[in-house]
C-alpha cells in the first residue's frame, strides 16, 4: 500500500516509492535523504510540519511537501 | 633562541585545506579546534557569503585553513553551494577535510561523494562519534576508509579528540601523489550520455576537469551548462548542453545520479555502519516531545526569550554594567586631570571630556549587556533550539504568507540585521526573501539595546527584563503585520516549501559560544572606535559652532539643524532639537543615539554627575521615554543594514523603500503612544 505522508499517524514506517513535487523541491528532498527507497518513520503529524525520522535523523517537512511524499508501507 | 628558529620556520606556508560539511555536523566546532584563535573572518569576493579563515602550525610547518559554508551538496541551487563548490574546483585547496555526522553517514556521505567525482583529495572526520555511540551506532572506520579510498578519521571536535590524527593524515595527503577516480557507478544510460558529452568537450579550454564538467551537463547543472556553453560557443555545442537541462526539454538524468551517488553511499556503509534495530529513545526526543508541542511551542520559546532578556538585563546592565560605567567614568576623569595638567588647548580637553567620553564613553558602557546577549542567543543556537523555534514557528508564519526558515532569519535579526538579512537566501523564493528582508529591521538589534537600557535606567528601573522583552516582542509583532500587508500587496503569491534537518540537542562547547561572543562585542567595539566616533566628532563639532554661539545652545549649527526637524517631533512627545539630532545621529549607526543624547545632555550636567541617566530625567518624562524607544526600535535602520538591502537586492528602490516606510511606521507608532498616553492621562 501506498500513502502519502501527510496520511500517517505518529510512529508509522514506510520507504519513499515516490515524489510527486517540482524539480527543485524533488531535488532538495533528494539530497536530505528523501531518495527513493529511504526508510522513514514518522515522528510527529499533528499541527504545523510533520516531523520524520531518517535513520534516526529528524526532518520537519512543511505540510504542503509531506503531501507530495509518497511512501510504501508494506501494510 | 629555539622560538626564532621557530618563528622563521613557520612563517612559510606549507599548503591550504578546505574545511566542507553538512550544515549541523560540527564543522564549526572542528574549524574552531583547529585554528584556535588564528582566525578572521571575511567575505567572498562579490558576494556576502561569510568567510572564514585560519591557520595552524604543525611540526614547524603553517598550513591556511578555509572554512566554507556547510551545505548539504555542492550544487548550483544556493549561493553557498556555487561558492563552496568554485573553491574546491578552482581554489588552492590541497586537501579537502569533510566532516561529517558520525549519526548520520549516508547523507553526509552523499557530499563525500561529490568531492571524489571532483577528483579531489579527501579526508574525512567522522565527527560526533560519543553521540553515534550513544544512539548504539556501531562504526567501522577501517571498513569505511577501505570502501571509500580515502582516510576515515573518527573525532569528536568539541572535546579535541581525533583532530591531530585528521591533521597528521591531511598533511600526509598533500605529499602524496594521488589519483582520485571517481568511484560512482552510473546507470549504463547516463554513463553513455556522459561519455559522449565529454568526447564533445575534450579539446575546449574549460576550466574545469572534463568528465566531471561532463557529469554535470548530463546533471543538468545550469552553471555549468551555461559555462560551456560560454567556452564552447565557437563549436556549436550550446544546444547540445541545453539538451541536458531538465527545466527545458525533460530528458533529465538529475535523480538517477543522485541516486547513483547515495548507491555507492550505501554500499560504502554496508557493513561497516550498524544501526540498533529500535531507535534508541534519546534525550532530544524527550524535550522534543515538549517544546515542539502543538500549544506549548510558541509559549515556550516566548519564555526562553523572556528569560534571556531578563538575564541580560540583570547581569549585563544590574551587575556588570554599573562596573563597566565606573571605568568609563574614571577614566574620563583620568583623561581630564591628565589633560589639564600638561595644559592642552580648552578646544580640546572640551572635545575629549564632553564629545569623546559623555559620547562614545556612553556608547562603551553597554559592552557587559551586548556580552551576557550575545552569549545567551549563541548557546541557544549552538544548542539546536533555534531549529525547533522555526518549527514551532511555522504555521504561524505561513498564516502571514511566509514560512518558519523566515523567522529564523528574524532571529538573527535580534544580533544584527545585516546577518539576518543575508540569511534570507537560504529562503528559496524571492517573495519570501524580500518580506523577510523587508521586516527585519523591526526585529531589534544589539545596537539599539543601549537606547532601551538608558531609558529603562531613568524611568523602569524596576522592570527592566519585562520592557526589554515587550520591545522585542511589539517589534515581532509590528514585523509580522507588515509581513501580511506586504504579502497581500507588493508580494503575493505561495510561499516556498519548509524542509529543515532538526539536529539533537547538544551542549554547545565553551570555545564556540565565547567565539562567537567575542566576534559580535568585537564587531560593537569596532564601530564605537570608528563610525560612532566619527559622527560624534561631527556632531561636537557641530554643536560647538559658529565660535559667538553658547557651545551645545540651539544657536550652535547643530541647534540649528534640530530645531528645524524638532517641529515633526511634537506630535510624539519628544520635539527637542537634542533629541531630533540624536535620532538622525542614529541611521549612521544606533549606538550614535545614546552617545548623542549623552554629549549634548549629559555634557551640560556635569556637575550634577556625568550620568546621561540623570540628564534624561530632566527631559524626558515616563510617557515621552516610551514614544521615544518605540520610535528608536521601529524607524529607520542603520546604514550597514540598508547597504546590504542594495547589495542583496542588487537595486537602490528597496533600500530607499525601507528607509521610509520603516521611518514612517515608527512616527506613526510614537505619536499614537504619545498621544492615547496623554489622553489616558499618563505623563
Amino acid at each position: 500500500m501506498t500513502h502519502d505522508l501527510l496520511t500517517l499517524n505518529q510512529g508509522a514506517v514506510g520507504k519513499v516509492c515516490a515524489i510527486d513535487a517540482g524539480r527543485f523541491a524533488t531535488r532538495r528532498l533528494y539530497e536530505m535523504g528523501f531518495n527513493i527507497g529511504a526508510p522513514v518513520k514518522v515522528v510527529k503529524n499533528d499541527a504545523g510540519p510533520v516531523i520524520v525520522s531518517l535513520a534516526g535523523n529528524k526532518v520537519a517537512l512543511g505540510r504542503g511537501l509531506a503531501g507530495k511524499i509518497r511512501l510504501e508501507t508494506g501494510r | 633562541m629555539k622560538a626564532t628558529v621557530h618563528k622563521e620556520a613557520v612563517r612559510v606556508r606549507s599548503g591550504t585545506i578546505a574545511l566542507v560539511g553538512n550544515p549541523n555536523s560540527g564543522k564549526t566546532t572542528f574549524f574552531n579546534a583547529l585554528t584556535g584563535s588564528n582566525q578572521h573572518v571575511g567575505n567572498w569576493p562579490g558576494v556576502t557569503v561569510e568567510k572564514k579563515v585560519g591557520s595552524f602550525t604543525y611540526e614547524g610547518e603553517r598550513y591556511r585553513v578555509v572554512d566554507l559554508p556547510g551545505t548539504y551538496s555542492l550544487g548550483a541551487f544556493s549561493e553557498d553551494e556555487v561558492v563552496a563548490r568554485q573553491f574546491v574546483l578552482t581554489g588552492d585547496a590541497d586537501v579537502i577535510i569533510d566532516v561529517v555526522d558520525a549519526s548520520n553517514i549516508e547523507r553526509n556521505l552523499y557530499l563525500a561523494t561529490q568531492l571524489l567525482e571532483m577528483g579531489k583529495k579527501v579526508v574525512i572526520a567522522l565527527n560526533m562519534v560519543d553521540e553515534a555511540a550513544r544512539r548504539k551506532i556501531k562504526l567501522d572506520p577501517e571498513g569505511l576508509s577501505k570502501k571509500l579510498g580515502v582516510p576515515v578519521i573518527p573525532t569528536v571536535a568539541a572535546r579535541g579528540r581525533g583532530i591531530d590524527d585528521v591533521i597528521k593524515a591531511a598533511i600526509g595527503l598533500i605529499k602524496q601523489d594521488v589519483v582520485v577516480e571517481n568511484p560512482v557507478r552510473y546507470p549504463k544510460t547516463v554513463q553513455h550520455h556522459i561519455d559522449e558529452v565529454a568526447t564533445t568537450l575534450e579539446g575546449t579550454d574549460l576550466p574545469y576537469p572534463i568528465r566531471w564538467a561532463a557529469l554535470k551537463v548530463v546533471e543538468g547543472d545550469e552553471e555549468i551548462i551555461n559555462m560551456v556553453g560560454k567556452y564552447c560557443a565557437a563549436s556549436g555545442l550550446q544546444d547540445f548542453a541545453q539538451r541536458y537541462n531538465g527545466s527545458h526539454t525533460g530528458e533529465s538524468f538529475e535523480l538517477d545520479i543522485i541516486d547513483a551517488r547515495y548507491n555507492f553511499a550505501h554500499r560504502v556503509t554496508e557493513g561497516a555502519v550498524q544501526r540498533p534495530k529500535e531507535e534508541v529513545v534519546t534525550f532530544t526526543d524527550k524535550v522534543d516531545k515538549i517544546v515542539t508541542h502543538k500549544y506549548l511551542g510558541i509559549p515556550i520559546f516566548a519564555a526562553i526569550m523572556l528569560v534571556v532578556f531578563q538575564l541580560t538585563f540583570e547581569v549585563g546592565e544590574e551587575i556588570l554594567g554599573e562596573f563597566a560605567v565606573d571605568i568609563v567614568e574614571w577614566l574620563g576623569d583620568m583623561a581630564a586631570t591628565f589633560l589639564a595638567y600638561i595644559s592642552a588647548p580648552g578646544w580640546f580637553i572640551s572635545f575629549m571630556t564632553e564629545g569623546v567620553f559623555n559620547g562614545v564613553g556612553a556608547v562603551v558602557e553597554f559592552v557587559p549587556l551586548i556580552l551576557v546577549l550575545y552569549l545567551l542567543l549563541g548557546f541557544l543556537e549552538d544548542s539546536g533550539y533555534m531549529a525547533r523555534a522555526a518549527y514551532v514557528w511555522d504555521d504561524l508564519m505561513r498564516r502571514l504568507g511566509l514560512q518558519g526558515k523566515a523567522f529564523i532569519s528574524l532571529i538573527i535579526g535580534f544580533g544584527c540585521n545585516v546577518p539576518g538579512i543575508m540569511s534570507a537566501r537560504t529562503l528559496d523564493n524571492r517573495k519570501d526573501r524580500m518580506i523577510t528582508t523587508l521586516i527585519n529591521p523591526f526585529m531589534s538589534c544589539g545596537a539599539k539595546i543601549p537606547i532601551y537600557s538608558v531609558f529603562i535606567a531613568a524611568f523602569f528601573p524596576r522592570h527592566g527584563g519585562l520592557l526589554l522583552f515587550a520591545i522585542y516582542a511589539l517589534g515581532i509583532v509590528i514585523g509580522l503585520i507588515m509581513a501580511k500587508v506586504f504579502n497581500k500587496t507588493l508580494f503575493k503569491g505561495e510561499s516556498s516549501h519548509f524542509i529543515m534537518e532538526l539536529p539533537p540537542y547538544r551542549m554547545p562547547t565553551v570555545r564556540n559560544v565565547f567565539r562567537n561572543m567575542w566576534d559580535n562585542v568585537y564587531g560593537f567595539l569596532q564601530r564605537a572606535g570608528t563610525t560612532i566616533f566619527m559622527v560624534i566628532t561631527l556632531l561636537w563639532v557641530l554643536a560647538v559652532l559658529p565660535v559667538s554661539a553658547e557651545p551645545y545652545s540651539q544657536a550652535s549649527i547643530l541647534g540649528r539643524i534640530g530645531a528645524f526637524i524638532a517641529p515633526l517631533f511634537r506630535p510624539a512627545g519628544f520635539g527637542t532639537w537634542q533629541e531630533s539630532v540624536a535620532l538622525f545621529a542614529g541611521i549612521p549607526a544606533k549606538e550614535a543615539v545614546v552617545g548623542t543624547l549623552g554629549m549634548l545632555y549629559a555634557g551640560q550636567y556635569v556637575e550634577e554627575g556625568t550620568l546621561l541617566v540623570n540628564a534624561l530625567k530632566l527631559h524626558f518624562t515616563p510617557l515621552t521615554a516610551l514614544a521615544y524607544m518605540v520610535m528608536t526600535l521601529l524607524y529607520t535602520p542603520c546604514i550597514a543594514t540598508l547597504s546590504t538591502v542594495a547589495k542583496e537586492t542588487n537595486s537602490i528602490k528597496w533600500p530607499v523603500f525601507m528607509a521610509l516606510y520603516t521611518f514612517a511606521i515608527g512616527w506613526g507608532l510614537a505619536v499614537v503612544v504619545f498621544q492615547v498616553g496623554s489622553l489616558l492621562g499618563f505623563s
